[in-house]
């Protein structure tokens, strides 16, 4: 064998392990903190306080949970995270797929100046301030409208739906047409069925912005029964507001009903995410395909 | 009789100059006497230029097109509304959101010149011009602000821009699938859980008495325990590291998918020159991907000044102000008001204006330089 082969050889696998060694460094750095979060909830709280806490579990009690599922509400905050994130969702997908979908038709010669005026508010907005006051003269100031409305359209998702209907031939539409299909029939019978993993993608994408939504709960809502459980979750585990459940026998479970507030709420999102995960990888490259 | 024969031949819209005209080919099918299509020609003309149409061309007396120019904008768009019921129906409630939630704010932006009071409508109220931006100008903290937020953004951009690129690069050159695909959808989750449970989580991880990190400082280091979140001087390493944690993994898609689409027939040339597998990511692999890279990198420097509110406003407290106050959270307590400050809508809004228009000059700029030094720019 030659010489400079097998030196190329050596560098080659000392690069593998390498790259291999820090892609799983990478990967416990990125699972620890769930780890960590999940065995400090459910340790002795005399250990939690002592930190002496690393990686697992040690004297398993599960006080903290119990504490939080009967006096703290989280599943109120649960069932409005729900309600805002199957209707706001519901409400993103109804208007994005009906523009996008007029805006990719090509007879429609107007499309190019409304595509001009809805993109430039990707660039320039009114800001917080002018937002907020016009939610608030609508009406809908401490109502769940003010957290679904104002955000009925992302303009990114609205550009990638657009993108993907233009790739629908426009024959089929036109022989829809000839067999007397009329305009609503061929969008809800054709089109949609036909772009249904790319709704699917967009759908998810809106659907975890609302399930993660803390900051328009922050501005618009200040009745805590309509709180999100993002809301509550700040409240509890960073601002500390939870004097009226802990008394003093139970102050030591301090830490844990934090951590234990952190982890339920990850919960769901850690649990669904590897199987929805291919369909957020496949938004992400309908979108650079159109670049 | 052959004229209405005619009528049903197909349109074909063509511009020319910057008029646009609509056109008619018409092909006669029998075959017929050179003067015969003289006269044919005639009478098409009489018939059409009622409608405006001229005869434009004669083809071996085969062919005419007719032309009828200069069909009006106005008259296209009428055109269009009667064509396009259907179309312009349904992206009315999407034109209607983008009036009322984009368009309608952008209006209001005029309480930013006016001394506003929370009862009235954008249109009352005294007009008192720069006074709001002067106020902030003048203000010391005005630096403060600026400083953090350039700060911010430039800790992000050094770490956060070229960590993706460099994870797509190793990922590339993983070649157990499994193993890869496994290394993408873990180093993906974090963007996915909201940022509430990551700033909750730093914040508990950091506490001094209880936290991990100081735990783990003082076992390997034998470091005493630091008050991480009271300290201003942690906060920007802090912030920025949350931040790569949190999409380093999401913001690798796009160069991925990029260097899915490098044509393999490249490396095969780069083997056969005898480069080595850093020669072929260094001359073949960034070369290719740097189109991705540079779109990337303008969009990054355009929002350099819109870091979001929402992180730190949920990090941050007053002790560590000095370093972690950004633009966005000043305009939030500024108009919504604390314990301390009354709110002042037009105040607050006079300084995000101020960051809006900032941000579009500097992402403007941003696309100008790469249209200058490389092919690739925004528009």
């Amino acid at each position: 064998m030659h010489k400079t082969s097998i030196k190329t050889d050596m560098t080659s696998s000392i690069f593998d392990i390498f790259n291999y060694f820090i892609l799983i460094l990478l990967c416990v750095v990125t699972l620890y903190p769930f780890l960590y979060t999940m065995s400090a909830s459910i340790s002795d709280p005399l250990l939690v306080m002592q930190n002496r806490i690393v990686l697992f579990p040690k004297g398993i009690n599960f006080d903290a949970y119990q504490l939080v599922f009967q006096k703290m509400d989280i599943g109120r905050g649960f069932y409005n995270s729900v309600v805002y994130t199957v209707v706001g969702t519901a409400i993103n997908i109804l208007f994005t797929s009906i523009t996008a979908y007029a805006l990719s038709r090509k007879e429609f010669a107007l499309r190019i100046f409304i595509t001009k005026f809805i993109v430039f508010t990707m660039f320039f907005s009114g800001g917080l301030i002018p937002t907020f006051l016009v939610v608030r003269y609508l009406g809908m100031y401490n109502s769940m409208w003010a957290l679904v409305v104002p955000v009925a359209i992302a303009t990114w998702n609205l550009l990638i739906l657009k993108s993907f209907f233009s790739q629908i031939p426009e024959s089929l539409i036109e022989s829809a047409r000839i067999d007397g299909s009329h305009d609503l029939y061929i969008l809800f019978k054709i089109i949609f069925p036909l772009s249904l993993p790319a709704l699917a993608t967009i759908g998810l994408f809106y659907a975890v912005g609302h399930w993660n939504n803390f900051f328009s709960a922050l501005i618009f809502i200040t009745d805590n029964k309509l709180y999100p459980l993002q809301l509550m979750i700040r409240n509890i585990s960073i601002l500390e507001n939870i004097v009226d459940v802990v008394t003093i026998d139970n102050s030591i479970l301090f830490k844990n009903i934090k951590y234990a507030v952190i982890f339920i709420s990850s919960l769901p999102m850690i649990c669904l995410y590897p199987f929805i995960q291919r369909y957020f990888v496949k938004g992400v490259t309908i979108g650079s395909l159109k670049e | 009789m052959f004229v209405w024969y005619i009528n049903s031949f197909p349109r074909k819209e063509v511009k020319q100059n910057g008029k646009v005209h609509e056109n008619r080919i018409c092909t006669i099918v029998w075959n017929c006497h050179k003067k015969y299509t003289a006269i044919i020609a005639d009478l098409i003309l009489v018939k059409f230029s009622a409608g405006g149409y001229t005869v434009n061309s004669t083809e071996i007396n085969k062919q005419f097109v007719l032309q009828k120019s200069n069909i009006g904008t106005k008259n296209k768009i009428l055109v269009d509304f009667k064509k396009n019921k259907f179309l312009l129906l349904i992206v009315l409630p999407g034109l209607l959101y983008y009036l009322i939630f984009n368009y309608l704010p952008m209006f209001g932006l005029v309480i930013a010149f006016k001394d506003y009071r929370v009862s009235a409508g954008f249109l009352e109220g005294d007009w008192i011009g720069f006074k709001h931006f002067v106020d902030f100008f003048k203000d010391p903290y005005f630096f403060k602000l600026l400083r953090n937020t350039f700060a911010i953004n430039l800790y992000n951009l050094i770490l956060g821009f070229p960590l993706p690129i460099i994870l797509a690069l190793l990922l590339n050159e993983v070649r157990v699938n499994s193993f890869k695909r496994i290394v993408q959808t873990i180093s993906y989750l974090p963007n996915f859980i909201s940022i509430v449970i990551v700033s909750g989580m730093v914040i508990n991880f950091l506490s001094p008495q209880t936290g991990i990190v100081n735990l783990l400082l003082k076992g390997i280091f034998g470091i005493e325990p630091i008050s991480f979140m009271t300290k201003p001087e942690y906060f920007w390493g802090i912030f920025t590291l949350m931040n790569v944690w949190k999409t380093l993994g999401w913001n690798s898609i796009l160069y991925i998918a990029a260097i899915s689409g490098v044509n393999l027939a490249l490396y095969d040339a780069a083997v056969v020159d005898g480069a080595s597998r850093f020669r072929r990511i260094w001359h073949v692999t960034l070369p290719s991907i740097s189109p991705t890279i540079i779109i990337v990198l303008i969009l990054t420097i355009g929002q350099m000044l819109k870091v979001g509110a929402e992180p730190i406003i949920l990090m941050y407290n007053p002790t560590i102000y000095e370093t972690a106050d950004v633009i966005s959270t000043y305009v939030y307590r500024a108009g919504f008001g604390t314990e301390n400050i009354s709110p002042n809508y037009s105040f607050a809004t006079a300084v995000g204006l101020f960051n809006s228009v900032v941000s579009l000059v500097l992402l403007y700029s941003a696309n100008l330089i790469s249209r200058k030094f490389s092919e690739t720019s925004l528009w």
